[in-house]
């Protein structure tokens, strides 16, 4: 008779981690492989989020990890002439580029470049080598390691991401853009880490695309640590367009410290699964923080957008907008923790999620949670799950505007609120493209983009 | 232009429109006065094709088309136009936007080509000064915290835009001040043709010192009760709704 015994997900990964230990390290520079030990040892405690688990509670992840998907801890060689194929149309605001392959850093030159005002992008490895001090002052300085096992399993396999460093009172007058793509011809798992750190008093814009630019499945695991220095400003901004077939969990960490600004928007166009985790430290007096959301969600796809504010300090201000439109059977959750720590006095935090469900099959759960141990502050908090306002059709229709038609210019109205927090312009007229093609069920991919993203 | 024909209308199984009959011609000014819960409101909402009022029996056609079997954006389109007695905020969609879709589906269906950007803002400045409407209104979101006489307004500007043949204005004078009230007036006013004709639905008679109609009907329990020329507003003013609900 034989026996069968099954290891499970949490046993196949540290077994991974140690089968490609030498692998994983040979090509790492001392400041990545730094935290692996430790960070495989709690991922070996923490394991995967389990579904009763409060904070997952919406949202499966162990079944993303039981799909058949391959590994690789060197660049995989793809075909891919990144010229002749890649032409993505946001630089045409001018952007600096970055790159990256299925977790792997792709140079259009070098791997690392340097502006002549100080700034320097590229590779995290790379970094990690050339700029050693930097990388090691704040590399998984900020990532919660102890308690969300994701991010752990993260420190633990990371090879390369990427690299933003603006030096003290720069201010970079054009946005920076780094583009995940997924392409392969095997299913894919794939992690990688980016590291942004904004020295006192700079300031810049950072967009970040994630596309799959082939049909299979995909699973991804980034970790993004920003530091904001005191009186820096940084806005990011994260455009999800993958394919249904995709799930991506997304772990963000802001260190905020006095009177930066850092203001998120994450828009998800298109994805088969997405978690988006923000955790935002607010960790000295007068910051500001603004986080928004969008999501565009259909057929059979799911999103989890989970938020924690952590008021640590006095004076400081946090605004969270996070909306959604939900078709067919999709399925999402909105989860935003403030906590208002009881030194924070004259903190000002609002936080508000309003959905729009489109069919009575769509599911959303929204879970707005706050704790004040301060007394003297200003918070509010509001969600909303509705229906498209029949009133404000009507008053189209009464207008000669087709029934069709409104529907559709109410929708977008209702995106565009999160949308024109984009400071940029070009940008935000283009998210604005992007969003009604997505809404009229056109493609969302750039035009003038000859990948098929979705 | 528009016959209505022994019209009834329910909303949620009860009766409030029991039987109206009107005819309006091009180049006329109608007026429809009442007092609260007559069907004033319901019978606007009814032609301009709301879901909620329940048709139950007569006819209306509008330049000999069945009007009833439209869909509201066809009413619309084939030029009949109501003037909201609460205009509808709409937040996230700019006038612009708005504007824009409704002036090119009116002119897609009048088989015309759609406005340039330039031919179109050139129009949206025209019709602003025509009926006095603040610039930066309609840089803004519909109606989006508008006050009560800027919503009236840009409904009177909105009926420019789109050039009805018939208006229908649902009590467009309420909560409008003097100077307000002169403003969408003249500009009722100023819109008037030889082959265009309105409804103006009032409570009060104020309206019709600036608005002068051809016509007064005067609606009770979902029927017209009277009708008379101009001369019949100034006599309900003076003898309030009374003499009307007292069957004299």
């Amino acid at each position: 008779m034989s026996k069968t015994t099954t290891i499970s997900v949490k046993e196949e990964l540290v077994d991974l981690y140690l089968s490609n230990l030498d692998l994983i390290t040979d090509r790492s520079s001392a400041i990545l492989n730094r935290g692996r030990q430790a960070a495989i040892e709690n991922f070996n405690l923490l394991g995967l989020p389990e579904a009763k688990s409060e904070k997952y509670k919406y949202s499966k992840i162990e079944p993303l990890f039981t799909q058949d998907l391959e590994k690789y801890f060197t660049p995989k060689d793809i075909t891919f002439k990144i010229d002749d194929i890649f032409r993505c149309d946001i630089p045409e605001i001018g952007t600096d580029l970055a790159l990256v392959l299925n977790g792997f850093y792709l140079p259009k030159g070098d791997k690392l470049k340097k502006l002549d005002n100080g700034v320097i992008y590229g590779s995290l490895a790379e970094a990690s080598v050339k700029y050693p001090e930097i990388v090691s002052k704040h590399y998984n300085t900020i990532a919660d390691n102890t308690s969300e096992g994701l991010v752990a399993l993260n420190t633990a396999f990371i090879q390369d991401g990427v690299f933003i460093y603006i030096p003290k009172g720069v201010e970079m007058d054009r946005p920076i853009q780094i583009i995940n793509l997924m392409m392969s011809d095997e299913n894919l798992f794939v992690q990688y880490r980016n590291l942004v750190v904004m020295e006192e008093s700079s300031k810049a814009s950072i967009v970040i695309c994630d596309h799959t630019l082939s049909v299979q499945k995909f699973l991804s695991n980034v970790v993004t640590e920003v530091v904001a220095k005191p009186n820096s400003n940084l806005e990011l901004i994260k455009m999800q367009n993958e394919h249904n077939d995709s799930a991506q969990l997304s772990h963000t960490y802001v260190h905020q410290q006095r009177d930066s600004k850092v203001t998120t928007n994450t828009i998800s166009l298109h994805g088969g699964f997405i978690r988006n985790n923000l955790n935002v430290l607010l960790d000295d007096v007068g910051c500001e923080n603004n986080s928004y959301g969008l999501h565009l969600t259909d057929r059979t796809q799911h999103i989890d957008n989970y938020s924690f504010i952590d008021h640590a300090k006095p004076n400081c201000t946090s605004n969270e907008l996070f909306k959604g439109i939900m078709d067919d059977q999709a399925t999402g959750a909105f989860n935003g923790r403030i906590l208002v720590r009881r030194d924070a006095q004259q903190t000002q935090a609002f936080q508000s999620n309003n959905n729009l469900l489109l069919t009575a099959d769509a599911k959303m759960n929204t879970k707005p949670q706050l704790e004040i141990y301060a007394d003297d502050v200003k918070c509010s908090h509001g969600a909303t799950v509705g229906q498209l306002d029949m009133e404000a059709k009507f008053y189209m229709q009464a207008r000669g505007i087709g029934e069709k038609e409104a529907k559709l210019l109410l929708m977008i109205g209702f995106a565009h609120d999160v949308v024109k927090k984009i400071s940029i312009e070009p940008l935000r007229v283009r998210i604005d493209e992007l969003v009604d093609k997505r809404l009229r069920g056109e493609l969302s991919r750039c035009h003038n983009c000859p990948m098929h993203c979705c | 232009m528009l016959k209505i024909k022994d019209l009834h209308a329910n909303i949620k199984g009860k009766e409030i429109l029991r039987g109206i009959n009107l005819e309006i011609k091009a180049g006329e000014v109608h007026a429809i006065m009442g007092p609260n819960g007559s069907g004033k409101s319901t019978l606007a909402a009814v032609l301009a094709g709301r879901e909620i009022f329940e048709v139950t029996h007569g006819e209306v056609t509008f330049n000999d088309k069945n009007l009833l079997e439209l869909s509201p954006e066809d009413r619309s389109r084939e030029g009949l136009f109501l003037g909201f007695q609460y205009p509808i905020e709409i937040p996230g969609v700019s006038m612009v936007n708005f504007m824009k879709a409704a002036v090119n589906e009116q002119r897609k269906h009048r088989g015309l080509e759609q406005l340039s950007p330039a031919d179109f803002l050139k129009m949206m400045r025209e019709k602003k000064e025509l009926v006095e409407i603040d610039s930066a209104l309609t840089n803004r979101s519909v109606n989006e915290g508008f006050s009560g006489g800027e919503k009236k307004k840009n409904e009177i500007f909105q009926m420019a835009m789109l050039d009805p043949k018939l208006s229908i204005l649902d009590e467009t004078d309420s909560g409008l001040d003097i100077d307000a009230l002169r403003i969408v007036a003249n500009g009722v006013n100023k819109l008037k043709t030889a082959n265009n004709a309105s409804i103006v639905i009032t409570h009060y008679q104020r309206l019709l010192d600036y608005i002068v109609p051809d016509h007064v009907h005067i609606l009770y329990n979902g029927r017209i009760v009277k009708s008379a020329g101009k001369e019949l507003a100034l006599e309900l003013e003076e003898k309030g709704y009374d003499w009307i609900k007292n069957g004299e």
